[in-house]
């Protein structure tokens, strides 16, 4: 499924949270969005799922305004996993993925064997077949992520939307989840915040900065060190190999002048090498 | 396409299921046959004693067209006590619904449309019948009057909980709670300003809520809105559920999170209003019934709703035979009876079943 962004803006309280994003995502492309905290990643995403519409600008689905279909219809096609919100409802797993189902059905519809046969296979994938009786809120957090995973997977989506799809997960669930979006062959927009992630498994990485997208590409060629550095305030080593692209982190003195912020780490860490001395 | 998250053995093709003691048909079965029985026991308990076999000839006389004949029984069961049993469950259905679904919409498991500022309305509206000594619509007054109270209460607090066009339940919380303040303040007021003594029993009685006024006249109108609002509310169980998840995740399903909270606040108002409309205040039921139904069947509104109903009816109906009969021949308030027999109640179920208290849920 084919996602446009055209010139998205959207304000919150007069402040411009999303500023003129335009984004092409080909049909069944993994695209991962990468950016600071408050950078307009949640945002930019709650448009593709209609959370949000957009002051000005549009969002189009194959070619068709987002905004133009009935909601019901969008989540037909559009599977979304974001950050949870708390429930005092003690749902079973199986009746939360069975909800996948919803946008499917109307007023007098029963789940059919179809509909089974989805939440079945949305179960099987996400490793939670033997978790189907368990109430969500006694699961650890990376299980409950897993079940929000089978959820937007019971929709039978053609685009996939995750925001921060490996929170909570351990390191092997977090090379599994996103192994297994990839191997959907779905298109996939996915906010992550770890770049190896991102350059691992995403064909391409789009960078925003205060609401702009600064740049947008394939992983290793958008994911230098002088973007990583002037978007997120770190020096960046980039390592490529056979075995794939990691990235080598170090906070960097970001302040305008002397005396360094309190936050700097820099400093602090050559005031505890002068203590030592 | 074969790639699944963690490859470790699972269960064999049987899908489990939550244990539990009946399965659902079942158990909606037997409760269903608990309501028919407990209208025919309920019906013939009282200060004369009719036996349950004597009360089922009586009804079939009489449902298959029969007319009154005559007798003592006949009119006890008949005219009185059957009419108020039957408003009773209807009564108890509609109020614990009422609690299900405004549960759900605030999103938080101890609502009850009481929180939300209905039954204080609808108390004011009665208050101002009982101490003008209004009555310009004959016996419908005081009903009318508590039923538009109750409207009225609801349409101030979603106006005001209103904001940027949407509903938030948070708000709706905070303004529900703040003008249910208001308006038993303003009942008190209208309470303490009244000289007679006699008005203010009557207003004490029908804040506390009760059956007695119950008669074949109140009866049809009350139960097809307790019904046909019972449909429309189990048609959107299934969104129901989406909407509890939140409103993120409602909107990811396709369900307009703000138009199904309107929808089903306006379902809900017509429902408590209607049924406050002929039993007064009668209090929670429409908290601990639909906990109960979830200790029962889990908290999936497809299958908690219909639980819901069934065990509010025979509840209230029971509740109502105790208000009968503990100080007969004059009568308790209801809504004591149900504090009395719901708590100790509920602690029982909630401590037995461990549920409903778990940090994580």
């Amino acid at each position: 499924m084919r996602l446009d962004l055209d010139s998205v803006t959207v304000a919150l309280d007069g402040r411009p949270v999303l500023d003129r994003v335009s984004l092409s995502v080909h049909s069944g492309q993994f695209v991962a969005l990468a950016g600071p905290n408050g950078s307009g990643k949640s945002t930019l995403l709650r448009t593709v799922y209609r959370a949000r519409r957009p002051d000005s600008g549009t969002v189009r689905l194959d070619g068709r305004d987002l905004w133009s279909v009935p909601a019901a219809e969008t989540a037909r096609h559009t599977g979304v996993l974001m950050q949870e919100q708390h429930t005092g409802f003690e749902f079973t797993v199986a009746e939360t993925v069975a909800l996948g189902r919803t946008p499917h059905l109307g007023l007098f519809d029963r789940l059919t064997r179809a509909d089974h046969e989805a939440i079945d296979e949305a179960l099987a994938r996400t490793g939670l077949t033997a978790f189907t009786a368990r109430r969500v809120g006694e699961l650890s957090g990376g299980e409950r992520q897993r079940v929000l995973l089978a959820r937007a997977l019971a929709q039978r989506p053609r685009l996939l939307v995750l925001d921060e799809p490996t929170n909570h997960l351990d390191l092997r669930h977090q090379l599994d989840l996103l192994e297994l979006v990839r191997d959907l062959g779905v298109t996939v927009v996915a906010a992550l915040h770890s770049l190896d992630l991102a350059a691992t498994y995403a064909d391409t990485t789009a960078v925003l900065q205060d609401g702009r997208l600064v740049a947008h590409g394939p992983s290793a060629e958008v994911l230098t060190p002088e973007t990583i550095g002037a978007v997120f305030g770190v020096d960046a080593t980039v390592h490529h190999d056979e075995q794939g692209t990691r990235f080598v982190l170090r906070p960097r003195c970001v302040c305008p002048d002397e005396p360094c912020h309190w936050s700097c780490r820099t400093r602090r860490r050559a005031e505890v090498g002068a203590d030592a001395r | 396409m074969t790639t699944t998250i963690d490859e470790r053995p699972v269960a064999p093709a049987v899908r489990p299921r939550r244990a539990r003691a009946l399965p659902y048909p079942v158990l909606l079965i037997a409760l269903a046959a608990a309501l028919v029985a407990s209208t025919l026991l309920a019906t013939g308990v009282g200060p004369v004693g009719v036996p349950a076999g004597e009360v089922a000839r009586i009804l079939l006389h009489h449902l298959g067209g029969g007319t009154d004949t005559g007798a003592a029984a006949d009119l006890i069961v008949w005219r009185i006590r059957f009419p108020r049993v039957l408003l009773g469950a209807v009564v108890g259905a509609g109020l614990a619904l009422a609690g299900a679904v405004v549960q759900g919409v605030v999103r938080n498991p101890v609502a009850d449309p009481y929180l939300l500022g209905l039954s204080h309305g609808a108390s004011v509206g009665a208050v101002l019948v009982l101490t003008t000594g209004a009555a310009f619509l004959g016996a419908l007054t005081l009903p009318l009057a508590a039923f538009a109270g109750a409207t009225a209460a609801m349409a101030v607090v979603l106006a005001m909980a209103r904001h940027r066009g949407r509903l938030l339940p948070m708000r709706l919380i905070l303004v529900g709670v703040a003008f249910g303040h208001l308006f038993a303040g303003v009942t008190s007021f209208m309470l303490a300003c009244t000289d007679s003594s006699a008005a203010q029993q009557q207003i004490i009685f029908w804040m506390l809520g009760g059956l007695s006024g119950a008669q074949w006249a109140t009866l049809p109108v009350t139960a097809a809105v307790v019904a046909g609002v019972t449909a429309l509310l189990l048609l959107r169980a299934r969104r129901l559920n989406a909407l509890v998840l939140g409103e993120e995740a409602s909107t990811a399903l396709g369900v307009n999170a703000t138009r199904l909270r309107w929808y089903l606040l306006v379902l809900t108002t017509l429902l408590t209003g209607t049924v406050v409309a002929v039993s007064g205040g009668i209090g929670f039921v429409g908290l601990i019934v639909p906990h109960l139904a979830r200790m029962l069947v889990g908290a999936d509104h497809r299958r908690m709703l219909p639980v819901t109903a069934v065990l509010g009816a025979v509840f209230l109906l029971w509740a109502d035979v105790a208000a009968r009969i503990l100080v007969a021949p004059a009568e308790l308030p209801i809504g004591i009876l149900t504090a009395f027999l719901g708590v100790p109640f509920f602690l029982l179920v909630m401590r037995a079943r461990g549920l409903a208290t778990r940090e994580s849920a």
